[in-house]
């Protein structure tokens, strides 16, 4: 029986990912919730570098944990009150949590059977090298369409996130004043 | 014993059970979760979880084009993570919540 650093290194990323999201998808609350994410993004990076991705894990760790996790932390930051935050994300009835364990259990029970006991065509994986250059020379030649059709979806996000986020014109914000005198408490979002 | 060493040796079977298990929470979470934020934690999971596939085939099947796609998937999630995020922030700001039961008028 000959079991290698590498397998060891798997187990313990593979824990620490799951585990983080068993958390991050229960805790009843949702700053922990969006701070199990990190761990659960570094692992899935780990897992990326275990699978020879060196690439794809510093563009995880870059995107998920520098882009992702801080953006849903502005969101749970302006969104929720502090003193809610211990039940912040509370779930919904007994009932709809039941049912979406069901659904889940049924999903993995699905999935982890065919995972494993499927014939899987299982290539002897290559050595370890760097993937970065392939990876850039594909998206300028083959992959070239999809990269530009990427660069026009990412200008229509920035537009729209803008759009649907901003505050409305100077005069109905001045008519909001008015209405609402004492309801001002998202003056920290501008 | 012989299957213990078949679960210690670690191989592609590993790598989609981990998936699965993280589109799993991921699906629970979007599924049992009111708060809108932690929906969206949820479909982060459940990215993650394809993104990790992807890789793991590309890695035992041969060639490139499996961690392209994850390229992809990542720039993907990204812009829906804003996009969402940015409707959240716009939800709260007129409905003052993001409890997404209550949030169920249309026209609102």
């Amino acid at each position: 029986m000959n079991v290698d650093l590498a397998d060891i290194v798997f187990f313990i990323v593979a824990a620490l990912t799951v585990g983080c999201a068993l958390y991050a998808a229960s805790a009843p609350n949702i700053v922990r919730a969006v701070f199990s994410l990190l761990g659960t993004f570094f692992g899935v990076a780990g897992l990326y570098a275990m699978l020879a991705a060196d690439f794809l894990a510093v563009i995880q760790v870059m995107v998920y944990v520098g882009g992702i996790l801080v953006l849903m932390l502005f969101a749970v930051m302006l969104t929720s009150q502090i003193e809610a935050a211990g039940e912040s994300a509370k779930s919904g009835s007994s009932t709809s949590v039941g049912v979406a364990a069901a659904v889940a259990a049924g999903v993995l029970a699905f999935f982890g059977t065919l995972a494993v006991h499927a014939p899987w065509h299982e290539a002897e994986p290559g050595a370890f090298e760097p993937i970065t250059g392939s990876v850039g020379e594909a998206l300028l030649g083959p992959a070239l369409l999809p990269f530009e059709a990427l660069s026009v979806v990412l200008l229509g996000v920035v537009i729209g996130a803008i759009v649907v986020a901003r505050r409305r014109g100077p005069r109905s914000e001045v008519s909001l004043r008015a209405s609402e005198p004492s309801g001002d408490d998202d003056r920290e979002v501008s | 014993m012989d299957s213990l060493v078949r679960i210690l040796d670690v191989g592609l079977p590993h790598y989609l059970v981990v998936a699965a298990t993280l589109f799993a929470l991921g699906l629970f979470c979007a599924l049992s979760r009111r708060n809108a934020v932690a929906i969206m934690i949820g479909i982060e999971l459940v990215l993650n979880a394809a993104g990790l596939n992807f890789v793991a085939f590309s890695r035992y099947g041969g060639g490139h084009d499996g961690q392209l796609f994850t390229v992809f998937i990542i720039v993907l999630a990204a812009a829906e993570a804003v996009v969402g995020l940015a409707l959240v922030l716009a939800i709260h700001r007129r409905l003052r919540t993001i409890d997404v039961d209550r949030v169920n008028e249309l026209k609102g």
